[in-house]
């Protein structure tokens, strides 16, 4: 009898672990299957179009390597929007955080010409992690004492930021005698190792693309989160929290300060997302370099599950669709790179908020 | 006629004007998330609005049709959005935000495709958009002292859909209090078991509900692309849909608050536009990128000042499911 009881329950628990997996890939087929519509609507042929976007994703070294990078920023901003889903908090603001975090890289790159570059890398992620909290703060801080919904205040923060960064860079921090709002470019000492020099140092040859250490960094920041989430007291009240506020009351969590710590994690991991951009890629600040990295961090972070195995692959998923959503576009005009947006929203809307329509059939036909 | 008057009667023309898609919009969120579910896609619904407006005014050259279609898309991604959260219980915020992600790409996409003029849809011509309509009197009444120039300045010369949306409130505030409708309305938002006891369908009252904020967001969208510009340009919701979500929590769910609400964003937008380049006491010239994000600034501090009290329909982000 309690064999029996051990083998059903081994049975169910299997079945949720295949589920998990399942899940996720059949919700991916039927947005594709949805954005397949929109090709067809704009009078393109659909399967030629899901073969470039693949093969421009992966069809080399190269198209791998930009695919990487785009991934890089996407698994801090799904990571920003994990943690802060954990805690019950819905941060909108990755774009603004990430945007600011930027700010901050880009005035310690300029100033920091001499230093080391360890000591600059070092430098730059504090300050990127900093400043992406510091922006979170402020709508954590009004959640958590004043009740204002952290959903509307973090969108608002991604306008204000946007208003913030043009004016700064309009006006403010434009190179001297130049048209187009951005900074100078930064030493080189201060700029982020690309991978294929990495590579070409220990006697490899791989492709020249962006891919930088950053993506390492991004790798670690994912195994930190999980540390952080289920191995620490923290983690544990922050999902306690998430889960059930009144039962985390009970349990002497205190949520103002839960809501804070959460939100700013999530700023940082956000303002980690501009190592990437700004001082692996571009070397200099532009305007809007978050590229709405922190919007396709919602898709990833649901697509994900909203745990850092997760986050990884689909940040990759999204890495390819952005890398191949660009080759797709010069390869069918008519396809602009919105179509990737497309994509994002039907996934989120797929993932996130039809989660449970696609459950039921799955789990019957794993059942059956 | 004082330069005084003339100055304050373009700022309340300029407030009315910026009011106007934002009251639709607060008014459709009024119906969804009195009903209890919380309807963050606005954006979404507007720029599908504006989109399908402009696009079949610009085709079909009349601007009836403009804003039928407007509405049409409109109420179709209020339909995705109560299928996702009422049908299959999901998560409201996230459905709404996938919707805004999804229409700002796909009015995007279609745009460039369908029209070849880089995301946005051919300028349109006098009779494909609404144009100032002139109130019956306006010149002979204009003479009157006091009154008249304000009638004629100010009340006069909007087009149909500015005095739709002042017609708008009061009906909205009759729909939602006076009427069976109505009650059952709020009844479903703030408990929807005991609605179900009564034996009326808790998510049918949602999905009617959702239908009319489709309806008013579509005009609310169409007034953005063939009422106040001549085409639609992409994302150019710009971020109004938001806002009218803030006033519509400021006004504490309640239609004539969220009047003033929109009012005072309209009006804190209009004077933006004439502080550009104007001297400050204090600061001296803001920069014009530091002004534009006054309403936004002006939206965080409502909701941090005067909200942390706001009731909300009990039932709001909660999906109902009746076998628990």
């Amino acid at each position: 009898m309690a064999a029996a009881s051990r083998a059903f329950s081994w049975r169910l628990r299997a079945l949720r672990w295949v589920a998990q997996a399942v899940l996720p890939v059949a919700n991916l087929a039927l947005a594709l299957l949805l954005s397949g519509l929109v090709v067809l609507a704009v009078g393109e042929n659909p399967g030629r179009a899901l073969w470039l976007l693949a093969s421009g994703a992966f069809g080399s070294v190269e198209a791998i390597g930009y695919t990487l990078y785009y991934a890089t920023s996407f698994v801090f901003t799904g990571l920003a929007v994990a943690v802060a889903f954990h805690a019950g908090l819905f941060n909108i603001g990755a774009e603004g955080q990430a945007y600011l975090g930027g700010l901050g890289v880009a005035l310690l790159c300029l100033g920091a010409g001499g230093w080391p570059t360890t000591l600059v890398v070092a430098a730059a992620i504090v300050v990127a992690a900093v400043a992406g909290a510091a922006w979170a703060f402020v709508p954590a801080w009004l959640q958590a004492q004043r009740g204002s919904h952290v959903v509307i205040t973090t969108i608002m923060f991604n306008f204000i930021a946007a208003a913030l960064m043009t004016h700064l860079l309009v006006n403010v921090l434009i190179k001297p005698g130049q048209q187009s709002p951005e900074t100078r470019e930064f030493a080189p000492s201060t700029w982020l190792p690309q991978l294929h020099d990495v590579a070409r140092a220990l006697g490899w040859e791989i492709g020249h693309s962006p891919v930088n250490l950053s993506l390492v960094l991004a790798l670690a920041a994912g195994a930190l989160v999980w540390l952080y989430l289920w191995r620490t007291r923290w983690g544990y009240e922050l999902r306690a929290l998430g889960h059930n506020r009144t039962a985390a009351v009970y349990g002497h969590i205190r949520p103002a300060r839960t809501i804070i710590v959460a939100m700013s994690i999530s700023g940082a991991l956000a303002g980690l997302m501009s190592l990437n951009e700004v001082m692996g890629v571009q070397h200099r600040l532009l305007l809007n370099f978050t590229g709405g990295a922190g919007y396709v961090g919602i898709a990833v972070a649901l697509m994900g599950r909203n745990h850092p195995v997760g986050i990884v692959l689909a940040a990759v998923l999204f890495g390819a669709l952005y890398q191949g959503g660009s080759e797709l576009s010069f390869d069918m005009p008519t396809l602009t790179r919105d179509m990737v947006v497309v994509i994002q929203g039907l996934i989120i809307l797929v993932c996130g908020a039809l989660e449970h329509a696609l459950r039921s059939p799955v789990e019957a036909l794993l059942r059956s | 006629m004082s330069d005084a008057f003339l100055f304050a009667a373009l700022l309340t023309a300029a407030t009315a004007r910026g009011a106007t898609p934002l009251v639709l919009a607060a008014l459709g969120g009024l119906f969804a998330e009195r009903a209890g579910v919380v309807d963050i896609g606005l954006e979404g619904k507007m720029l599908a609005s504006a989109f399908a407006a402009a696009a079949s005014a610009a085709m079909t050259g009349s601007a009836w049709i403009g804003l039928g279609a407007g509405i049409v898309a409109a109420v179709m991604v209020s339909l995705l959005h109560a299928f996702a959260c009422v049908t299959h219980h999901g998560n409201q915020v996230v459905s709404g935000m996938a919707l805004n992600i999804t229409l700002s790409g796909l009015t995007a996409v279609l745009g460039y495709a369908w029209f070849h003029e880089g995301s946005q849809t051919p300028l349109l011509g006098p009779g494909a958009r609404f144009g100032p309509i002139e109130l019956p009197g306006a010149t002979a009444l204009g003479n009157v002292p006091a009154l008249g120039p304000i009638y004629r300045e100010i009340v006069n010369g909007h087009n149909v859909l500015v005095y739709i949306a002042a017609a708008a409130v009061p009906v909205v505030a009759w729909i939602v209090y006076r009427t069976r409708f109505g009650l059952r309305l709020r009844a479903v938002g703030e408990s929807p078991g005991a609605v179900d006891t009564a034996g009326i369908s808790v998510a049918a009252t949602r999905y009617r509900a959702l239908v009319l904020s489709g309806v008013l967001c579509g005009l609310s969208g169409a007034y953005l692309s063939i009422a106040h510009h001549a085409s639609f340009i992409r994302d150019m919701s710009a971020g109004k849909g938001y806002l009218a979500l803030a006033a519509l929590i400021f006004g504490q769910w309640r239609p004539v608050p969220t009047l003033g609400a929109c009012l005072l964003f309209a009006f804190a937008d209009a004077v933006q536009a004439r502080l550009q380049g104007t001297e400050l006491p204090l600061v001296g010239v803001m920069p014009v990128q530091l002004i534009q994000a006054l309403p936004y600034v002006l939206t965080v501090l409502l909701l941090a000042g005067f909200v942390g009290r706001a009731v909300a329909p009990a039932a709001i982000g909660v999906p109902y499911v009746k076998e628990r």
